[in-house]
This record gives structure tokens, C-alpha cells and sequence, in this order.
């Protein structure tokens, strides 16, 4: 089912003279999670904001969910669930009225909202803690908190301005499987974030900003072979047989390096299949054979890299 | 640009959150201890002193709120809610909005279906709430201290009176909240706030009206013959009102005293237009002024004091539509 939720048509924000957001064109679907990614002061915190309809913009249309958030904030509004770049609570108030508040504040009805906390806190795992202010919870607990609103909210887009900044990696991962699990209830999830490798384990299209523009974007595939020039990769472990060899003698592989105790090819499509051919047939014994997803830490470091110039 | 649904949604929900939070914090504990200490203290010494007189007034309710110990530096009770009201005021307003943006919680707020109309306007109606429950308590306990110890019942017209003097110092607390939830808007460091608001109340509650007099004497016409009898000038008295009344304590003393104050007399010496309306009316000095004539002169200071509440929120309310959401 493709079904646009989020449609962003020549976004654009202005500072004074600088240019915050240049022209963006973006469009998220239905049930997607969709990573915003990009140096410090690249316009991600600024597009969000934009399509919250907190901040008005200089020009170019937003429509979420069919509505423009700056006509109708409220229809909007009352839809998509929000996570701001390290989020506050009252610390004086427990986890439980706080959810209340923005509840109450988002037009539910108290039994309701009451009824939806619990199962919400429930699936952060923060139910032993419900009724304890909010002021002695560690960040990541925070963090889970503001995922508990966005779920309790009953929201069809959860918008999530760098959920796991400051999380241990531990946390990190906890944080991440919450967000799949938005995923898996038909939630489009847009977030933004610096840890790469971890944002790339559960987004499925990417957008990589810069300078307000965004440079490019698509799955991590396809920019992994529009910037690295590497179609497909795969680690290949095998013995008894020249294995760098019977590699390279493989139609479509470009490279083949060491890696570890087997070695990482290149290629420009889909070689599974051949290459396991190539070895079984020189009588080698095959012992891994998987597909390498490109970096994207290496994709965004070499995209950086050459476009240092224009940075 | 039409906005679609109504500004208020949400007001309500605000509004309870806000009046929960004052209502259970440490400021509303101070602002009981200063309830009871000023009630008690101010009336006793009052009833102290009045019961000394033999003279039979008829208003001994409403001389609570006036009476001042000649010669003495203590302030009538009228005196000293003049200056503890706007400062009740600013310890609950001074960090409204601000504080929301340092705890980082704007953002997710105003990220649920509301405007921000319905932020502000909820967190006034809360601060208001909370001092008009000070005030009224305030005001039972005076007039709960006089009826045991006088032993008599206010009149209906003292209770009448005495309800419009306590409409008249909730809204000074609305002004003095307004001004200070203004500049929670305009900074973001609510110590920067707090010490702004207390700026502008000392400037305006105690450097002012010592200025006035020098300043309406400079600049009214001198009246020779006034002057030999030791008067002052009508010129002058005008000036004198003229200026006292830029200080929101200026309007509410003005109100307070002619609510407060029945006697024609008195009520021609603080306002000189009494006299003209007196005469107008053929009454005899010395005479009480009727209710209603009471409360149609302080009816003009009464409507600039909303007046400036609704001027100072609607400029707090334009300084926050432009604020940028992001902490
Ligand atoms: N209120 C403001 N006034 C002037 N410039 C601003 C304002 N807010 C943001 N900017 C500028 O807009 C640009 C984009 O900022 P934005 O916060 O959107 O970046 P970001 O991608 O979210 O960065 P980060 O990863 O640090 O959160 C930055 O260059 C910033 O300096
Ligand atoms: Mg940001």
C-alpha cells in the first residue's frame, strides 16, 4: 500500500539571510520509517518543525495527512505525535499525570486517556514507575516516556527529533525496538538522527541533508551504490580452494578484499548465486556466504568528504 | 488567515493543571502565611485603635481597610495590599511561559491541538484564581476578626462595598500578573524576568508616588492666593492625580478610597471631580455618598485597570505568537 502521509513540495525556511531549509521536496509513506540525516545545523530540527507547523515557513507547501499544518494545526495536530530533540517533562508530576496533561490537551476524554496510558507504559516497560515523578527518571526512561505519549496519543505519524542522543547503547537499542513497534502498528515514523549505523538498522529510506538541501535520498542500498559505487556487496567465507581467485573469475565482481577470516566483494549486481556456484564447483567448501548492506556511516563520511568544498 | 477551531480549546484543561500547581506549591504556602500575618496583624492593630475612639461610625467595617495610625510609618491595610498584591502577583507570574521552555516542555505541549492562545490565557486564569483565592480569604478573615471582636454584623452595604473593594484588588493582581507573565514571554531566563518585574513594581509602587508630588509642583500653574493660605492649586491637584494615576496603584488606591471611603468629605479630597458631582446633586458636605454614586466614581479607574490587563496579555500574547518554539 503506498499512501503518502507526509508530502513536502519546495520547503523552504529563511534566518534573516541564511537559509535554514532550501527547497526540500520529501515524501513519507504509510508504515515507513524514514531516517532524516545530516551535520549539525543541516535544517533537519527546522524541516520537523515545519511540518508540526510550529514554525511558519518562507515558502513551499507541507501536507500531512492532507491537511496544512499551518491552516489547520489543530486537525493536524491532533494526529501526529511529536518527540522534540531532547524532550522535558513536570518534573514534579508523576509519568502518569503528565501523559494526562497532553492527553487531556489533545481533546481526550479522562477515562479514556486514563485507560490508554496504562497499556502505553505498559509497552515502554515504565510501568513500575507510573506513579513516581517524572524528576527521578534517567534520560533514556525519559525518552521512552515521550515514545509512551506518541503511542497513548493514539498517533498515525510519530515525528522524533534525535530519539537516541544521548542513550547508552544499550537504551539505544531498547529505544529502537519501540520505535519498530510503532512501526509494526502501521505508524509512519520520521526521525532524525547522528548515529548511523543504529538509524540504518530500522529506517527504511533515508535523506541525507546538507546545507538545508538534501543531497540525496532512498533506501541505504541505493545510496550506498550512488555513493560509494558499489552495487552490492557480500562476505564470502570459504576454504580448499583459491577463493580470491574463483571470486574474481565471477561475472559482475568488481573487487574483492580481506576481511577478517573470509573476504568482502564488490559487485555491480546480484551475484549470490554465482559466486556460490564458483566455489562449490572448484571444490571449496563454503562455510558464509552473506549479503554486506553498504554503510551507512561510510556512505555519509565519503558523501562529506567530497562535497567538502561546497560544505 | 482563518484558523480553523476555536482558540479556547484546551483553556480549561490548562487552566486546572496551572491552579493545581500553584495551588500545591511553595509560593501558595508563603502567600497564606502573608494572608494571615497581614490580616491579623493589620486588623488587630486597627481594632486596637478604633475601639479607643468613642465616636460612633457607621462604617467601622470598611475603617479596617483605611484606618492608619497617625504619625505612624505603618501603612493602612489599604496601604500595604497596595504594594504586597503586585508582588503576590509577580511571584506567580514571572516565570509562566518561560519556565516551560527551560524545562523543555513547550514544544511537547504545544505540539498537542491547541493554540497558544489557550496556553496563555489558561495559565493567567490560573495565576488570577489563585490570588483572588488569597484575596478572599484575606478578606473573610478581616471580616471575620471584626465581627468577634466588635461583636457587630456589617451592614449590607459595608459587605457590598467591601465586595467591590475585593473585585477592585483582584484585578491590580490581574494587572501585575499580566506584566509579569509579559516578561516571561520576553526572556527567557526567568531570574532576568523576575528581577525586570520587580524593576518596574519598585518604580511604580514606591519611587512613583514619591515623585509625583515634586513633579505635579513643578509643573502646575502656582495659584498665589492658594498658595498664601497654604493650599494647593486646583492646577496642582489635578496634576497630583493627574500623574499618581500612570502607577496601577494610583488607580487602585483612587477606587479603593472612594469604594471604601462614603463620606463626601473624604471622598472630595482624594478625587476633586466629587465636588462638582456633589454640588450638581445638591448635597450637603459631610454627607454620605450612596452606593451607586460610589461606584460610579471609581468606575473609570476601575475599567483602566482592566484596561491595562487586557493591553499588557494582548502584548504578551503577540510577544509569544512570534516566539520561535525551539528552546
Ligand atoms: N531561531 C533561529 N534564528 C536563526 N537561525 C536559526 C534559528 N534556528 C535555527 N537556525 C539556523 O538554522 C539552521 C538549521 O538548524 P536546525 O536546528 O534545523 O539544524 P539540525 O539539522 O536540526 O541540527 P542539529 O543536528 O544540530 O539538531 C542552522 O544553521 C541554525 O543556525
Ligand atoms: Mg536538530
Amino acid at each position: 500500500m503506498t499512501d503518502t502521509v507526509i508530502e513536502i513540495r519546495g520547503l523552504r525556511k529563511d534566518y534573516g539571510r541564511a537559509v535554514a531549509v532550501a527547497g526540500i521536496d520529501l515524501d513519507i509513506q504509510r508504515g515507513e520509517i524514514f531516517g532524516l540525516l545530516g551535520p549539525n545545523g543541516a535544517g533537519k530540527t527546522t524541516t520537523i518543525l515545519m511540518v508540526l507547523g510550529l514554525t511558519e515557513s518562507n515558502g513551499g507547501t507541507v501536507r500531512v495527512l492532507g491537511e496544512d499544518p499551518v491552516r489547520n494545526p489543530l486537525a493536524v495536530k491532533r494526529r501526529v505525535g511529536y518527540l522534540p530533540d531532547a524532550v522535558g517533562f513536570y518534573d514534579n508530576l508523576s509519568a502518569r499525570e503528565n501523559l494526562l496533561y497532553t492527553l487531556r490537551l489533545a481533546g481526550m476524554p479522562r477515562a479514556e486517556a486514563i485507560a490508554r496510558i496504562e497499556k502505553a507504559i505498559a509497552r515502554v516497560r515504565l510501568s513500575d514507575v507510573l506513579d513516581k515523578r517524572v524528576g527521578t527518571y534517567s534520560r533514556g526512561m525519559r525518552q521512552r516516556l515521550g515514545i509512551a505519549e506518541i503511542i497513548a496519543k493514539g498517533a498515525e505519524i510519530a515525528i522524533l527529533d534525535e530519539p537516541t542522543s544521548g542513550l547508552d547503547p544499550h537504551a539505544t537499542l531498547e529505544l529502537l525496538d519501540m520505535i519498530r513497534d510503532l512501526k509494526a502498528d502501521g505508524v509512519a515514523v520520521l526521525l532524525s538522527s547522528h548515529l548511523l549505523d543504529r538509524v540504518q538498522s530500522i529506517c527504511d529510506r533515508v535523506a541525507l541533508f546538507n546545507r538545508g538541501a538534501i543531497a540525496m535520498q532512498g533506501t541505504v542500498k541505493a545510496l550506498g551504490q550512488q555513493v560509494l559505487g558499489a552495487g552490492h556487496a557480500a562476505h564470502v567465507e570459504a576454504d580448499g580452494v583459491d577463493v580470491e581467485a574463483r571470486l574474481r573469475g565471477v561475472a559482475g565482481v568488481q573487487k574483492v578484499e580481506r576481511d577478517g577470516r573470509g573476504w568482502k566483494l564488490t559487485a555491480d549486481r546480484d551475484v549470490m548465486a554465482e559466486v556460490a556456484q564458483a566455489i562449490v564447483q572448484g571444490g571449496g567448501r563454503l562455510q558464509r556466504l552473506a549479503t554486506a548492506e553498504p554503510s551507512l556511516e561510510a556512505i555519509y563520511t565519503r558523501y562529506f568528504e567530497e562535497h567538502k568544498d561546497a560544505a | 488567515m482563518r484558523r480553523e477551531g476555536s482558540p479556547f480549546t484546551g483553556v480549561g484543561v490548562v487552566f486546572l493543571k496551572e491552579y493545581a500547581d500553584h495551588l500545591g506549591s511553595v509560593r501558595m504556602r508563603v502567600l497564606e502565611i502573608l494572608v494571615v500575618l497581614i490580616g491579623v496583624g493589620f486588623t488587630a492593630l486597627a481594632i486596637y485603635n478604633v475601639r479607643k475612639t468613642i465616636q460612633r461610625d457607621d462604617f467601622l467595617f470598611l475603617n479596617l481597610f483605611l484606618y492608619q495610625q497617625e504619625d505612624s510609618a505603618v501603612p493602612s491595610l489599604l496601604g500595604a495590599l497596595a504594594i504586597v498584591i503586585p508582588l503576590l502577583a509577580i511571584g506567580l507570574g514571572f516565570d509562566a511561559v518561560n519556565s516551560e521552555f527551560n524545562r523543555r516542555t513547550m514544544s511537547r505541549i504545544l505540539a498537542q491541538p491547541i493554540y497558544r492562545d489557550a496556553l496563555l490565557l489558561g495559565k493567567f486564569l490560573a495565576g488570577l484564581c489563585t490570588l483572588a483565592t488569597g484575596l478572599t480569604a484575606l478578606w473573610l478573615l478581616i471580616i471575620g476578626i471584626g465581627l468577634l471582636t466588635m461583636g457587630v454584623p456589617p451592614s449590607s452595604e459595608e459587605v457590598t462595598r467591601g465586595i467591590a473593594f475585593l473585585i477592585i484588588a483582584i484585578t491590580l493582581a490581574g494587572v501585575w500578573l499580566a506584566i509579569a507573565m509579559l516578561f516571561s514571554v520576553i526572556f527567557r531566563s526567568t531570574a532576568t524576568s523576575a528581577l525586570c518585574a520587580l524593576g518596574l513594581w519598585l518604580f511604580l509602587v514606591i519611587v512613583w508616588p514619591m515623585l509625583v508630588p515634586s513633579i505635579a509642583a513643578l509643573v502646575a500653574t502656582p495659584d498665589p492666593l492658594a498658595n498664601r493660605v497654604g493650599l494647593l492649586s486646583d492646577s496642582q491637584i489635578d496634576w497630583f492625580f493627574g500623574l499618581s494615576r500612570i502607577s496601577p496603584s494610583g488607580l487602585f488606591s483612587d477606587a479603593a478610597m472612594v469604594v471604601l471611603q462614603p463620606q463626601t468629605d473624604a471622598a472630595i479630597l482624594r478625587t476633586p471631580t466629587v465636588g462638582m458631582l456633589s454640588q450638581l446633586q445638591g448635597m450637603v458636605r459631610g454627607a454620605t455618598l450612596p452606593l451607586n454614586e460610589s461606584l460610579l466614581l471609581a468606575w473609570p479607574q476601575i475599567t483602566t485597570l482592566i484596561a491595562i490587563v487586557i493591553s499588557v496579555f494582548a502584548v504578551a500574547y503577540i510577544a509569544f505568537q512570534r516566539q520561535e518554539v525551539r528552546a
